[in-house]
């Protein structure tokens, strides 16, 4: 039975949907509102907009747990994930990719022709190695010092991509990136990657609940709130942070390399350091340690970077640069507002 | 071979403990000095604790009581001198160290507020794998401070200032420490409470047979409860005895109005 209460009913249980609404309980509005929006822009664009969409989403939503992770539970704010984001991509795409570049007429690299599946451990592998080598520096520093080597990181992973062009073949990017292969089924339809997307999402997302809700998240939740006084009850927090670090790019990956799939082509553009402060910029909207959070700062980013292209008075070239301008006025409001992000449960 | 160590660390104190006097230090630090860059926190201490004692650490500000624990948990960067626990110098690393038995309650208490009672408390063992034992364990804390068993799955930030330092006690005793050694364990409490914290360090010390090194501001309140008492200032120790010695002497009243020459000048 509801009542105007906004407290607990006599019973002890939460009251209901409508007096939490009426109490201004933001966690609440937030999921209502993006839940609508989600709805009405299917309503509005249709069913295929709407497979699109959500591939998006969920190839943002495994950034954004992955990172969460590092930034949230851990607190390491690091805005180093494009890297593995783009090692993961990179991976599937020069391990699948069967391209006959004489025919294109410019530099070649080797072709391997892997299956998806095949390639893509591989990928994940490969981030989880750098990560490891990365972090044993890494884990030197603290606080503004990470951030700025998390920086120096992702300029150096795009440069690579950039210039290594012996197997990224730089700016020309690669092409015909491999569909995943189920069987003899080719997963080349919308809804078959979208569908695949979503299991790896919830693969993914699964697996960041089993870390945060176990012993070892529980540690992770120490050293974000006192590194020193984990350190002092016998936690070696060095280990902890580097092994999150590295299953985190390990997850990040996996975006990279559905990423690359997807579209079929990547150049280096798809991971300059821009994306990583978007990626970050959704972790702070989603709210810091908590992976529904995540996910439903992935979706209003989504939302509001597709909407935008529906905007009647904008310009398609103005496009890209609004969305940033958005979501930086957002992440202003919020840091003024409510700095924990629309679920958080902690401040930056 | 470790007495013979002992004997020639300290002769003096072998010869008492053959003529049936002072008992050995458990945990002791020799001639131990830490620098901060020019700063000097501690030079030249020798404090220790023998089994069974509640020892306190006292002094004005900036004396370099907290550096004493903090120079045995490794937090300090030791230049001369070594810590010793049980006659074997403590080298290891910091998280390392709640294995030899030794557990430290940091000043400010230092809990992890997004964690429940229970969940702090489990953070305190951290390799102890027997759920069974760890489950003693707790029950015991429980068993010693009650209020925590009420509140066992509320947030430790939800719990009053008292309340948070029963369970900074709690967290560290879940180790099943030897020795226990609080930085300022009444620091911002109410007077009401800072009484039941001491009274709760006895209670340890005398149901569980923990050794305590406590360094402490409260001095009225912390003499009642010690066996023996270290006075530092200026990195120096200045003073070593029993409370009552402290009492007797105007000790105190030189070091925190600035008169008082170390011992080793005398």
């Amino acid at each position: 039975m509801a009542t105007n209460t906004p407290e607990t009913t006599e019973e002890g249980r939460r009251p209901g949907l409508i007096p939490r609404l009426a109490n201004g309980n933001v966690e609440l509005w937030a999921n209502l509102i993006v839940l609508v929006w989600v709805i009405a822009f299917v309503l509005w664009q249709g069913v295929g907009f709407a497979i699109t969409i959500g591939t998006v989403f969920a190839i943002w939503a495994i950034l954004a747990v992955s990172l969460n992770l590092v930034i949230g539970f851990t607190g390491l704010l690091s805005v180093a994930h494009i890297g593995f984001f783009g090692i993961g991509a990179y991976s599937v795409a020069i391990l699948t990719s069967k391209t006959d570049y004489s025919l294109l007429r410019t530099e070649g690299i080797p072709t391997y022709e892997l299956p998806f599946f095949a390639a893509l451990p591989v990928g994940i592998a490969l981030a989880g190695l750098t990560a490891l080598v990365v972090g044993v520096v890494f884990n030197r520093f603290r606080d503004d010092v990470f951030v700025l080597v998390s920086f120096g990181f992702a300029i150096i992973s795009f440069n690579l991509f950039l210039n290594a062009r012996a197997i990224t073949r730089g700016a020309f990017g690669i092409h015909d990136v491999a569909r995943p292969v189920i069987g003899t089924r080719v997963l080349d339809g919308e809804l078959e990657f979208l569908v695949m997307a979503l299991v790896c999402l919830a693969l993914v997302s699964a697996l960041a609940w089993f870390i945060v809700t176990s012993s070892f998240g529980r540690v992770l939740t120490a050293i974000r709130e006192d590194e020193q006084a984990a350190s002092v009850f016998g936690y070696q927090v060095t280990h902890y942070k580097l092994a999150i670090w590295v299953i985190s790019a390990m997850m990040a990956a996996v975006a990279g390399g559905l990423f690359s799939s997807w579209t079929s082509f990547i150049d280096p553009n798809s991971f300059i350091l821009l994306e990583s402060i978007l990626l970050v910029s959704i972790v702070i909207l989603g709210g810091l340690a908590t992976i529904w959070g995540s996910l439903l700062g992935a979706m209003t980013f989504v939302l509001l970077e597709e909407g935008m292209r529906f905007i009647p008075f904008l310009p398609d070239v103005y496009v890209g640069q609004a969305r940033q301008v958005v979501l930086g006025v957002m992440l202003v409001l919020l840091m003024l507002f409510r700095p924990q992000g629309l679920l958080g449960r902690y401040r930056l | 071979m470790a007495e013979e160590h002992e004997a020639q660390r300290h002769p003096e104190q072998a010869e008492a403990t053959n003529g049936a006097a002072a008992e050995p230090y458990m945990l002791e630090m020799e001639s131990v000095s830490v620098h901060y860059g020019a700063v000097v926190a501690l030079e030249h201490a020798s404090l220790g604790i023998r089994r069974g004692e509640v020892v306190a650490v006292m002094g004005p500000n900036g004396a370099g009581k907290s550096t004493v624990l903090k120079a045995i948990m490794g937090l300090a960067p030791v230049s001369e001198g070594h810590v010793y626990w049980r006659d074997a110098p403590l080298t290891t690393a910091t998280h390392e160290i709640v294995k030899h038995g030794i557990s430290f309650v940091p000043q400010g208490r230092r809990l992890f507020t997004h964690l429940t009672i229970e969940e702090n408390l489990e953070m305190g063992c951290p390799y102890l794998r027997d759920k069974v034992e760890r489950r003693r364990r707790m029950d015991t804390v429980m068993d010693l401070f009650p209020v925590l068993a009420d509140k066992r799955k509320d947030l430790a930030s939800q719990m009053s200032g008292g309340q948070q330092q029963m369970l900074a006690l709690g967290r560290g005793l879940m180790a099943n420490p030897e020795v226990l050694l609080l930085d300022e364990p009444t620091l911002g409490l109410a007077p009401n409470i800072v009484a039941s914290v001491f009274f709760n360090v006895s209670l340890i010390s005398e149901q569980l047979g923990t050794m305590i090194m406590v360094v402490e501001h409260n001095i009225k309140g912390v003499l009642d409860i010690v066996d023996r008492a270290y006075i530092l200032d200026n990195g120096r120790v200045v003073f070593e005895g029993t409370p009552d010695d402290v009492r007797e002497t105007n000790i105190l009243t030189e070091v925190f109005l600035g008169k008082v020459q170390p011992m080793d000048e005398e």
